[in-house]
C-alpha cells in the first residue's frame, strides 16, 4: 500500500512541474507588464523599463521561472496587479468562501445521491428505479450553467425564497447570525450544485447494490435466514458504499470547475469570481495563481481517490 | 454453362441464407432500436430538422444588420409580428439571434465533436495497440491532460490570441476535450487486441496501421458512434458555457451562450425574461434529445438491453 502511494506521489511531481511551467509561460504570453499604472500613472517608459530590468523580468525565461519558483516557495506569488495587494492575501479570503460552499455541496450531493442510488437499485427494473434513471439522465445531459441559471431564477428571483448574491448579508452582526446568513446564501447553489453531481454517485451506488444483490455472501446470509432489511443493512451497504467514499477525492476537480459558473451566476464571492475578475481586469498575477492552486488541488483530489480506493479495494491499487 | 448458372444461383441463395440467420451489423442494430422506441425516432427527426433550419435560415438573415443596434425596439415585447421572441436592450430580434446564434453553437460543437473524438480515437487506439512503454507514456500524458483546470486554461488563451474565431476557438476547445474518448477507446482496444483474428492478422505480417485502423477500428465503431454522440451534447456545453461566461466567441457574434449572458442581469432575468429564456429551453431539448439519441444507441449495442429482436 505505501508502495502504491509513493509511486503515486514520484508520478505527481513531474505532472506538478510541468503544469506550473506551462502556466508560467501561458502568464508570461499575457499582455501587459506589472509595473504600469501601478507604481505612479505618470511613470515613464524609462522608468518602466528599469523596474523591469531591475526585478528581472527581461532574463531569460527558465531563470525568470527558477525565481517564480524560489518566491512560490516562500509564499509569495507576487502583488495583485488590480488590488496592489499580495495574491496570497487576496486567495486567502477568496479561499474560505469556496472551501465551504465546496463542502456544503459536497454533503448535499451525498445526501441525495446516497438513498437515491440505494433505492434504485434495490427496486432495479421498477417504476422506481426508472424514475432514478430518468433524473440522472436528464441531469447528465443539461449543461451545468443552464441548470443554475433556471434554478437560480425561480427559487431566487421569482420565488424569492433564496439570496441571489453575495455571501452574507450586510445587516448580520454577531457570530450566530453572520453563520445562519453564510448558511443561508449557500443552500441554493450548494443544492443546484448537488443535484447535478448526483447522478454519477447514483448509478455508481445503483450498479454496487445489483452487483452486491447477486453476490454469494447475500445468498448466504439469506440461505441462513437474516432478513433483507438486515442483509442491505449489514452487507450491501456496506459493500456498495466504500468506494462512493472514495469518489469524493474526485469529486473535488468537478466541484472547482463548477465554482467559476456557480460563484458567476449567483455573484458568490469565491476563487471563481476572483479568477474571472481577474481576467476582465487583466490581473495576470492572481489568474496565474489560482490556475496553478486550482491544478494543483485537483491533482491532490485525484491522489486522495486513487489511494482511498487502493485501500478499500484492493483489486484496484494502482500498478 | 448451364453448371455454372445453377452454381451462381445456389451462391445467392445460400448467401442469402446465411445473411438471414447471421447477427445484424451494428448499423442494423442501431436502425432496428430507433425504429422499435417512438421516442428515440422522433428526437432524431427533431434534431436533425432543427439543425437543417439553423443552417439554411441563417444563411437568409443580414448578420451586420440584426446585430446593430435599435433604440426604437429597445426591448420590444415578444408574440409581435416583427419580433416574434422580443428584442434585448439593443433592439436586436432575439429570434433571429437565436437562429445565427444556434448556427454558431452547433457549428462549434460539431467541429469540436469530429476534431476531439479522431484525435482522441487515434489515441485511445495506438495506446491500447501497442500497450506496454507506449502505453504508459502515453497514459502519463492522458492523466497530466485530466488535472488541468481546462476552463481556466482555455480562458487564458482567449486572452492571449488576439484574433480568434470560430475556428481558432474550436481547434483550442479540442486540445482539452479528447481524453474521456481515449480512454473509452483504449479500454476497448486493450480486450480487442487479445483476440485471435488480431494475432492471426500479426503472425500474417499485416501492417500495424491496417490491424490498428481497419480491423480493430471496424470492431469499436458502434462505441465510437455512441460515444461521439454523447460528447456532442456535451460540446454544446462547453462553447455555450464559455460563452456564458464571456470567453467564448468575440463580441458580435451571437451564440447560445451569450444569448443566456442576459440572464447576468437582474433586470433581464426578472422584467425581461425573453432575452434569455428561450435560448436557455432551446439547450435544455436539445442536449436531452441529443443525449436520448445516444442513450438508445447504445442501448441497441447492448445485447441485454435491446429492445428490438434482430
Amino acid at each position: 500500500m505505501w508502495k502504491t502511494i509513493l509511486r503515486r506521489l514520484l508520478i505527481m511531481i513531474p505532472e506538478i512541474i510541468i503544469l506550473s511551467i506551462l502556466v508560467f509561460i501561458l502568464s508570461k504570453q499575457l499582455p501587459g507588464d506589472p509595473f504600469t499604472g501601478s507604481i505612479n500613472p505618470k511613470a515613464s517608459m524609462g522608468q518602466i523599463h528599469h523596474l523591469m530590468k531591475i526585478n528581472g523580468l527581461y532574463d531569460p525565461w527558465y531563470q525568470q521561472y527558477w525565481n517564480w519558483v524560489v518566491h512560490l516557495f516562500h509564499g509569495d506569488l507576487g502583488n495583485s496587479y488590480e488590488y496592489q495587494e499580495p495574491v496570497t492575501a487576496i486567495i486567502g479570503s477568496r479561499a474560505v468562501n469556496t472551501f465551504w460552499l465546496a463542502l456544503l455541496t459536497m454533503i448535499m450531493t451525498y445526501a441525495i445521491g446516497l438513498p437515491m442510488g440505494l433505492y434504485a437499485g434495490r427496486h432495479e427494473g421498477k417504476l422506481q428505479d426508472a424514475l432514478v434513471r430518468i433524473y440522472s439522465y436528464a441531469t447528465m445531459s443539461i449543461p451545468f450553467f443552464v441548470v443554475l441559471v433556471i434554478g437560480g431564477w425561480i427559487f431566487g428571483y421569482d420565488l424569492n425564497l433564496f439570496p441571489t448574491s453575495g455571501s452574507v448579508s450586510p445587516n448580520a452582526t454577531g457570530f450566530l447570525p453572520v453563520l445562519l446568513s453564510k448558511f443561508y446564501h449557500m443552500i441554493l447553489p450548494a443544492t443546484l450544485g448537488a443535484l447535478f453531481a448526483t447522478s454519477s454517485i447514483t448509478q455508481y451506488l445503483r450498479s454496487g447494490v445489483i452487483d452486491a444483490k447477486n453476490s454469494n455472501y447475500v445468498k448466504t446470509a439469506q440461505a441462513k435466514g437474516v432478513s433483507m432489511k438486515n442483509i442491505y443493512k449489514h452487507h450491501i451497504m456496506r459493500n456498495a458504499m466504500l468506494p462512493i467514499a472514495a469518489f469524493a477525492g474526485y469529486s473535488i476537480t468537478g466541484l472547482l470547475g463548477g465554482s467559476l459558473f456557480t460563484e458567476q451566476i449567483f455573484s458568490y464571492p469565491g476563487m471563481g469570481l476572483l479568477f474571472l475578475n481577474a481576467v476582465n481586469f487583466r490581473d495576470y498575477t492572481v489568474m496565474t495563481a489560482l490556475v496553478l492552486l486550482y491544478g494543483f488541488l485537483s491533482l491532490l483530489g485525484t491522489l486522495l481517490s486513487d489511494v482511498a480506493l487502493s485501500v478499500i479495494d484492493p483489486r484496484i491499487r494502482v500498478e | 454453362m448451364q453448371n455454372v448458372k445453377a452454381d451462381d444461383k445456389d451462391l445467392k441463395k445460400l448467401e442469402a441464407e446465411a445473411r438471414a440467420n447471421s447477427t445484424p451489423s451494428s448499423f442494423k442494430l442501431m436502425f432496428n432500436e430507433f425504429k422499435s422506441d417512438k421516442m428515440a425516432m422522433i428526437s432524431l427527426i427533431l434534431v436533425v430538422a432543427f439543425i437543417l433550419y439553423v443552417m439554411i435560415a441563417s444563411f437568409f438573415i443580414n448578420q451586420s444588420s440584426m446585430m446593430s443596434t435599435n433604440i426604437m425596439n429597445y426591448f420590444a415585447k415578444p408574440f409581435t409580428p416583427d419580433f416574434w421572441l422580443g428584442a434585448d436592450a439593443g433592439g436586436r430580434s432575439i429570434a433571429k439571434q437565436m437562429v445565427v446564434g444556434s448556427r454558431n453553437s452547433i457549428l462549434i460543437a460539431i467541429g469540436l465533436t469530429v476534431i476531439s473524438s479522431a484525435f482522441g480515437i487515434a489515441y485511445g487506439l495506438i495506446s491500447g495497440y501497442f500497450g506496454g512503454i507506449t502505453d504508459l507514456a502515453m497514459q502519463r500524458v492522458y492523466d497530466f491532460m485530466m488535472i488541468i483546470p481546462a476552463f481556466m486554461i482555455i480562458i487564458e488563451i482567449v486572452n492571449i490570441i488576439p484574433h480568434y474565431n470560430v475556428i481558432s476557438l474550436t481547434l483550442l476547445l479540442s486540445m482539452f476535450y479528447w481524453m474521456g474518448t481515449s480512454r473509452l477507446i483504449r479500454a476497448q482496444t486493450l480486450s480487442e487486441s487479445n483476440k485471435d483474428y488480431v494475432q492471426a492478422s500479426k503472425a500474417s505480417g499485416t501492417s500495424t496501421l491496417k490491424i490498428i485502423f481497419k480491423q480493430i477500428m471496424p470492431n469499436v465503431s458502434s462505441l465510437i458512434i455512441v460515444d461521439t454522440t454523447i460528447s456532442f451534447a456535451e460540446n454544446i456545453g462547453v462553447e455555450t458555457g464559455l460563452s456564458y461566461l464571456g470567453f467564448g466567441l468575440p463580441v458580435g457574434t451571437p451564440s447560445l451562450g451569450t444569448l443566456i449572458a442576459n440572464a447576468n442581469d437582474a433586470d433581464n432575468i426578472t422584467t425581461y425574461w425573453w432575452t434569455w429564456l428561450p435560448a436557455t429551453i432551446e439547450i435544455i431539448l436539445l442536449c436531452l434529445a441529443i443525449s436520448y439519441i445516444g442513450a438508445v444507441l447504445r442501448r441497441s449495442t447492448n445485447a441485454t438491453q435491446r429492445r428490438s429482436t434482430k
